[in-house]
This record gives structure tokens, C-alpha cells and sequence, in this order.
């Protein structure tokens, strides 16, 4: 394909210029405070980026990674501190400005335009133009390129972005950040929670490339395997302070564990022998059986029995229908096949509320769109679900609802500086938190957890997963899923893969990850 | 130093409650009469009863308060009802022709008789409000159930509602003569009777909101109506109601218009008051995305644009050149309420921290 510029690989060669500097640094941001209504979210931060360097950023919820890159790239203005580009002195007004700058960033969730087309996502801002009017042709040509180019993946342009899943959603939005010729940072903020394993090996590829054509990069992520994969140096922050900036080389999984959480962390090695131990407390009684249950297009009927104590875990790939076997389990979407049945009666009404009364409860995957109610407090968003079954009338006190809030607030470590928080002030992995919050509220037999701990810290990946366990031991019954398989084994009793929108396999007891693989991969037999 | 921010922080407090800046709004309106029309806070008693322009406030206002109540809410779950203005013409005509019916004969027939009504009064009320709580309640399924926009499906009822109101009334001007429907508007106990509606209104509806969990329910539908689907809330009936409560309000409101000018015009009871409504509410502070609402903020609201309406007379601007001057005016309240405005106010009170 013979494409006049900005054709990528262009881009490419006007970077290979910078490269001979590298070991340079690029960025150095000094002494950044700032601080949010009850919270010091940095304090007394630094960091530096060299030319051609892959800088990871750690830490648990809250500490304050988001914060500082929201700094960088001026969706924040710092309190005080000084940040340096390439020797001058800058502040960034706008994301808009950080970008003329060579500040370029992929968000922790997709903000792109779903109704737009792939290549108007792209190129929005940055379309071709001919004769005054843009130039749809080349406009689509650029951005399948791009796409291609960058990224290696090869998809219809024209169609909006939103009938494409999160993964490829994520991987346009990586292109987007990238189709910047002058870019000489890239920020990644989690870019690889809605990946899988091949997505992220493709990625770390172009991140790769781009690392050696002299682009400084600031890689966020909770994986630590991905750390080590990618990563030059470690920068590790906590509760808004640094911790330190260590040469990955030169620094072991279990001290930067150490170093992010600010204690030891035998609690992993526990897990297993919990899981143990909770294991005995399954009682025989299915608590629900579901047979035949299915619905057109999103998840071929299954059956599943789920008993008193037992933890579920299902696995697949993305796409898998995971999700969508959730979410006819709870009603949020009805099922047209088939049946459920709980304590061995027929289940007749199907909806989140209905479903609430059954003591059966749902975090869902998408914790923005379909969790948190970022408005309101984080009280009120611990008794939504509660004051939901108990109807209009039926009101919990102020008292009352203060009491359930700093009871669980107390009980699930949420950072807040107090119950009259709005939501969407706390970190990601706190808002997590809340939702579980209000569902344990409700008391529930049976709780579903979608991806309950994406884009959440070790720290708190660990407490979710004991408070799973512990649920259980307390005879309730949970379906958890994740794409982290290694975390779907630590926490499960039972494991049900998917492949296809279909249930493909069972395993109970001891499974290694090999065997779970081969499923999903569908070469089991 | 530290006196200086803790001051500083009192000062963001106030400047960050819902009330302040229409509070503000309102002031500076008042203060402007204060200035520029002499008497203007003058208040006389007249046998008991307050008269004065402040109480006429009040009083004129009455039907943009008790509209912006219904409206608050169905703000607050993120629509619009444009219809109320032709809820109100409805209840209005049901009401006059309950007790004038001569329209129906094809007669204007002026009833002299103070006392005669054609049916006794809380069948001409009870029968007004029914009519307009189903006109709520139409525009309720539309939204929550049909799945259409707000603006579109009120947008039927607004167009359609005044025509419906002509046929009910004949496409005549139904004279209203019976003394006691006249005390609805015109009555006074110290205050102007229509006051007690309001309060008796806002006051049940505080409850039902806020001593209930529908309010919450309200706002969360408003702020994220996904989320709140997935933690049990029956969106739809969130919907359905506060739309059926807006055709309650709008309902009293025609009732209170109608018996204020002794008549039940179809085609001008209620004209373009929905606007003024929406604006009420807008002024209130709730946001048109829905989310967070304040029903006494969206009484100062109302009580605003009736200020500025007030002023206007009071100063002699002609009543066909009121609506251009209350546009210029109402753009300068709302800028008091931009975020860019709201900003800057705070930027000040962070430099003072400062020095």
C-alpha cells in the first residue's frame, strides 16, 4: 500500500533521530503536591523518565499513580512542585496542551467515542481534508494502517467502535495516543486490564519498538508479571508518597511487593491453605441449579449447580460469555431458555430486583457504567441495594445508614476520608470496594463477582479474595470471575470454562493451569 | 495565618451550598428594588391581611412554585416535562366547565349568581386533579415504558394538551363566578391563601422525597440509571411517578391560575409557564443531566423569575417589551450559575487565603 504521509512508519523514521541521546532524561517532575477536599493525594512526589526507557509505575489504590499522571498531562493542576520536559520548565493547561507538548496518554478506561467509527476515532481532530471536506477514503486508509502497523490488528475501520469488544476498543485507543508524530512520552495507564495474553504480548511489542526509537514511556499496571516483562525501572508510590525508584533488574517480586503495601505479604501463601480449609465446609445441598438456561446470542444453555460454602470460579477468554452467563444468573439480562431453581423452587421472576430478594447479588464488570452511582455518597451508595429491597416507603434512618456505611467501610479497609463522600472522589479499587459493600449489605446467599478485582492492587486483590472464602465458610455460595486465571484457581472450589459462549468443561479439586488452558484453548480431548 | 483559613474555608462552605447562589440571584433583584422603586418592601395591613409588592411576589409566584416542584423532580431523574403549562389548561377547563357548563350548549351564559355551581366543589377538584395526574401519568409511560425522550414525548402532551382543553370547554372562555373556587388564588388568611398550597405541597413533597428513600432512588436513576437498575431499583417506576407527580403539581397550579383570573382559558392559562419552571429549577442549581436535587432551592428559583418579572412592572417597562428585558436579565442569572462564574468566585476567596 502506497500511502502519502503521516503514513506511521514515517513517523517512525523521524524518531529514529532522537535515539543516539538516549540515557537522557526527558521528564522530570519535582516535589508535586497535591491535595483533594480530605485527602493529601501526593505528597512530595518525584520522578524522572529517560529517553528510550520504560518506567513502570506501582502502587496499591489510592496511592496516588492516576493522580500524578492526571498532573502531567494537565487534566490537574499541581499544588506545587516543578515539571520538566526535554530541560524547560512546563505546566500542561489541558490534556489538549500536554499533547502538543508530546504528552501523550491512553486512559485506565476507554474514553473514546463509541457511536464514532474506528478511523474517525483515530483521526478525530486530525482528519484529512480535500478540497475543505474530509476525506472519508484516505481517512479510513490511514487508520486501518495504523492499525495495522502499530499494532497488527486488522479490523473493519468504518464500523462505530462500539460494536467492537473492550480489548479492540483499548487497542484503538492505544493507536490513537500513538498517531502523534511529535509524541515523546506515552503514558499507559492500565492498558492491559481488558487484555489477553496475546493482546498484551502485542502490545509489549510496539511498546518495545517504540522504547527503542527514543520514546519515553510511563507504564501503569497491577500485573507484576507484566513489570518485569516490559519495564527498565520501577517507580513505587504509597498512600501519595514515594517510596522509592528501583532498577527492575535489581529488585525481587516479593520486596516490591513488600515495598508497595508497606507490610509482608505471607497472606498469598495463606490463600491455599484457607481454601483448604473452607473447602469442608461445602455442604451437598445445591443452593441453585440452573438447567438448560440460556439465551440466544449470548450464552448457549448450561447447566449449573452451585451448593452451600462452594466458590465457583469461571474461566475464558475474553469474550468467552463469562459475563453474560453473570448476568442471566442475576436477571439483569433475561434469560429465554430454560430454568433456575433456588433452595428447589422455581425462580419466576427474573430481574435485579427480584434477584435481590433471593439473596443473590452482582458486581458487575463495568464498575463505572454499571456499579458505582459516582453522585451520590459513598453511604448512599452502601444502601442503595439494601434500601432497594426494603422499597420506597420502608426507610433506613440517617442513623441507620451511617451505621451499615462505617461498619463497612471499617470492614473493608475503604480509604475515605468520610461517609459523605461522593464516590467518585475515591480511587478505583475503593469504589470496587463500595459496590462490594453494598451487596454484602443485602446479606446475600449467593454473590457474583465479574471481575472484582480489575484494575485493583495486590493489596486489596488479597482481601477480596479472603473475604470470597470467607463468605463461604459462612455458607454462603459464590461465582467469581476473572481473567487472571492464577487468581480464578487461588480462589475457586470448582472451575467452569467457557469458550465460545459456551460451557465447554468442568473441573473440581486440584487443577493446574496447563489442563484449564488446554480448555479454553479447546484442545482438551 | 491559620484564622485567616479557617475563614477562608467558612467562606467556601457557603459559596459551595446549593442556596448560595440562588440566594444571590435573588438579592441582587432585591436589592436592585430596593434601590430603584420606592415602597417596594412597603408592607400594609389591610384588615388582617399582609398586602405589599414583597407578599405579591409570593403570590404571583405561586404557580411557578408549585410547578417547580414537579418539575425538580423529573429534572432530577434526568428529563423534562414540557407539557405542564398544557396540564395546566386542561385541569383548568375541567374544572370551569364542572362548574359552568352553559360552554357546552354553545352559549356564553354569565352567571351572575356568586353561589351557583353546576357540581359541588371537591367534585370540580377531585375530578380537576384526576384528570391532570393522568396526564402525568400519560407522559410517565411514554418516557419510562415507550422508552422515548422526555423532550419528545412531553413535547405531544404540550402541543395536544391545549386542543384537548378547547374541546373540553367548547373552544370557549369558561367565565368562573362561584365565590368560594375563587379563594383558591384570591384568598387571604394573613397571607395569600395560594401560599398555603405551596407550603402544604412543598412540605408533603419534602417528606415523600426525603423522609422516604424515593428520593434517593430518584437522584441515583438520575446520576447513573444502569447502576441503579443493578441494585434492584425499578427504574421505570421512578419514572412513572415523578412524571404522574408533575401533572399533580401542574394540576393544583391550573387550579390556582384559573380561580386567580376568574376563568378558564384554554389557550392562555399556563402559556409558556413551563419554561419559566424549567428555569426556576435551573436557577435552583439541580443540573439538566439529572443527579442531585434541592426542592427549596427550586422555590428561590421560582421565586427569582417571578422577582424579575415583578421588578420589571414595578419600574414601568411595558408588558410587551417583558419578555425581551426578563430574557437579558435571566441570561445574567445564569451566568452567576456557570461553572466558569462559580470558578472565579472561588478563586477569590483562595486568593484572600493568600494574602
Amino acid at each position: 500500500m502506497s500511502l502519502s504521509l503521516p503514513n506511521p512508519n514515517h513517523i517512525y523514521s523521524s524518531r529514529q533521530a532522537r535515539m543516539s541521546e538516549s540515557d537522557q532524561i526527558i521528564l522530570a517532575m519535582e516535589g508535586i503536591n497535591k491535595a483533594f477536599p480530605g485527602v493529601q493525594a501526593l505528597d512530595d512526589v518525584s520522578l524522572t523518565l529517560k529517553k528510550g526507557e520504560i518506567l513502570c509505575l506501582v502502587g496499591e489504590n489510592g496511592a496516588g499513580k492516576s493522580t500524578l499522571m492526571k498532573i502531567l498531562t494537565g487534566v490537574d493542576k499541581p499544588d506545587s512542585g516543578k515539571i520538566t520536559l526535554d530541560g524547560k520548565e512546563i505546566q500542561a493547561k489541558s490534556p489538549q496542551h500536554a499533547q502538543s507538548l508530546g504528552i501523550s496518554t491512553v486512559y485506565q478506561e476507554v474514553n473514546l467515542c463509541i457511536n464514532l467509527s474506528v478511523a474517525e476515532n483515530i483521526l478525530l481532530g486530525r482528519e484529512p481534508y480535500k478540497l475543505g471536506r474530509i476525506d472519508w477514503a484516505k481517512m479510513n486508509k490511514l487508520a486501518s494502517a495504523a492499525l495495522h502497523d502499530l499494532l497488527g490488528v486488522d479490523i473493519d475501520v468504518t464500523k462505530p467502535l462500539g460494536s467492537y469488544t473492550v480489548a479492540i476498543q483499548q487497542m484503538v485507543a492505544i493507536t490513537r495516543a500513538l498517531y502523534i508524530e511529535s509524541a515523546k512520552i506515552l503514558i499507559l495507564d492500565e492498558p492491559t486490564s481488558s487484555l489477553d495474553v496475546n493482546e498484551t504480548e502485542q502490545l509489549f511489542k510496539v511498546m518495545r519498538k517504540l522504547k527503542n526509537e527514543g520514546v519515553g514511556i510511563i507504564f501503569i499496571t497491577h500485573f507484576l508479571g507484566q513489570v518485569y516483562d516490559v519495564s527498565d525501572r520501577i517507580t513505587v508510590l504509597r498512600n501519595g508518597k514515594l517510596v522509592g525508584t528501583y532498577e527492575t533488574s535489581a529488585i525481587t517480586r516479593v520486596s516490591l511487593i513488600s515495598k508497595m503495601i508497606g507490610r509482608n505479604l505471607a497472606e498469598f501463601d495463606e490463600m491455599s491453605k484457607t481454601k483448604l480449609e473452607s473447602s469442608k465446609h461445602i455442604r451437598q445441598e445445591a443452593l441453585l441449579q440452573a438447567r438448560g438456561y440460556g439465551l440466544t446470542g449470548a450464552i448457549q444453555p448450561f447447566d449449573l449447580d452451585l451448593h452451600v460454602g462452594e466458590v465457583v470460579g469461571l474461566a475464558g477468554l475474553l469474550g468467552s460469555g463469562r459475563t453474560e452467563m453473570a448476568s442471566i444468573l442475576f436477571g439483569s439480562d433475561k434469560a429465554d431458555s430454560g430454568s433456575i431453581s433456588m433452595n428447589g423452587s422455581l425462580v419466576l421472576d427474573y430481574s435485579p430486583l427480584g434477584s435481590i430478594k433471593r439473596g443473590v447479588a452482582l458486581c458487575p464488570e463495568d464498575r463505572k457504567a454499571a456499579g458505582i452511582v459516582d453522585d451520590l455518597t459513598v453511604r448512599e451508595n452502601i444502601v442503595l441495594a439494601m434500601q432497594a429491597n426494603m422499597g420506597w416507603f420502608k426507610y433506613l434512618s440517617l442513623p441507620e445508614q451511617y451505621e451499615y456505611a462505617e461498619k463497612y467501610i471499617k470492614l473493608l479497609n475503604i480509604a475515605t476520608p468520610s461517609a459523605d463522600q461522593p464516590v467518585k472522589n475515591l480511587s478505583g479499587g475503593n469504589q470496587q470496594k463500595v459496590i462490594l459493600a453494598r451487596w454484602l449489605a443485602i446479606n446475600p446467599q449467593i454473590l457474583i463477582l465479574d471481575e472484582p478485582t480489575r484494575g485493583i492492587d495486590v493489596g486489596t486483590k488479597a482481601e477480596i479474595q479472603k473475604l470470597v472464602l470467607s463468605l463461604a465458610e459462612e455458607g454462603k455460595a459464590c461465582i467469581f470471575i476473572s481473567s487472571e486465571l492464577e487468581e480464578v484457581l487461588r480462589t475457586s472450589h470448582r472451575i467452569v470454562v467457557l469458550r465460545e459462549r459456551e460451557k465447554v468443561a468442568e473441573y473440581s479439586g486440584e487443577v493446574d493451569e496447563n489442563t484449564i488452558i488446554h480448555a479454553f484453548a479447546g484442545s482438551e480431548a | 495565618m491559620r484564622k485567616s483559613t479557617q475563614r477562608s474555608f467558612t467562606w467556601r462552605s457557603i459559596t459551595q451550598s446549593r442556596l448560595f447562589f440562588p440566594l444571590v440571584a435573588l438579592s441582587l433583584i432585591l436589592l436592585f428594588d430596593f434601590i430603584f422603586i420606592p415602597g417596594f418592601f412597603s408592607i400594609e395591613n389591610r384588615g388582617g391581611n399582609l398586602h405589599g409588592s414583597l407578599i405579591d411576589i409570593f403570590r404571583n409566584g405561586s404557580t411557578v412554585m408549585l410547578l417547580a416542584i414537579g418539575m425538580t423532580l423529573v429534572i432530577a431523574t434526568g428529563g423534562v416535562d414540557l407539557s405542564v403549562g398544557a396540564t395546566m389548561a386542561i385541569a383548568a377547563s375541567v374544572a370551569g366547565i364542572l362548574m359552568n357548563p352553559s360552554a357546552l350548549r354553545n352559549e356564553v351564559f354569565f352567571v351572575t349568581d356568586p353561589t351557583y355551581t353546576f357540581q359541588p366543589l371537591w367534585v370540580v377538584i377531585v375530578s380537576a386533579l384526576l384528570i391532570s395526574i393522568l396526564c402525568g401519568a400519560w407522559n410517565g409511560v411514554l418516557v419510562a415504558y415507550m422508552r422515548i425522550q422526555p423532550m419528545v414525548a412531553t413535547l405531544i402532551l404540550m402541543i395536544s394538551g391545549r386542543g384537548i382543553a378547547q374541546l373540553i370547554t367548547n373552544g370557549l372562555r369558561v367565565q368562573i363566578t362561584y365565590k368560594p373556587y375563587a379563594f383558591i388564588g384570591q384568598g387571604w388568611i394573613i397571607l395569600p391563601f395560594s401560599l398555603y398550597i405551596v407550603a402544604f405541597l412543598f412540605i408533603l413533597t419534602w417528606f415523600l422525597t426525603r423522609k422516604t428513600a424515593i428520593g434517593m432512588f430518584i437522584e441515583s436513576v438520575g446520576i447513573n440509571f444502569r447502576s441503579s437498575y443493578f441494585s434492584g431499583i425499578d427504574e421505570k417506576k421512578i419514572k412513572l411517578l415523578v412524571y404522574t407527580f408533575c401533572g399533580f403539581c401542574a394540576g393544583i397550579a391550573g387550579l390556582v391560575a384559573s380561580s386567580n383570573v376568574r376563568t378558564s382559558d384554554a389557550s392562555n392559562i399556563g402559556l409558556t409557564t413551563e419554561l419559566d419552571a424549567i428555569l426556576a429549577v435551573v436557577i435552583g442549581g439541580t443540573a439538566m443531566s439529572g443527579g442531585r436535587f434541592s426542592l427549596l432551592a427550586s422555590m428561590i428559583g421560582a421565586l427569582v423569575m417571578q422577582a424579575i418579572t415583578q421588578s420589571m412592572y414595578a419600574i414601568g417597562v411595558p408588558a410587551f417589551a417583558l419578555q425581551a428585558i426578563k430574557a437579558v436579565v435571566v441570561i445574567f442569572v445564569i451566568l452567576l450559575f456557570s461553572e466558569q462564574v462559580r470558578n472565579f468566585v472561588q478563586r477569590i476567596s483562595t486568593r484572600k487565603k493568600e494574602v
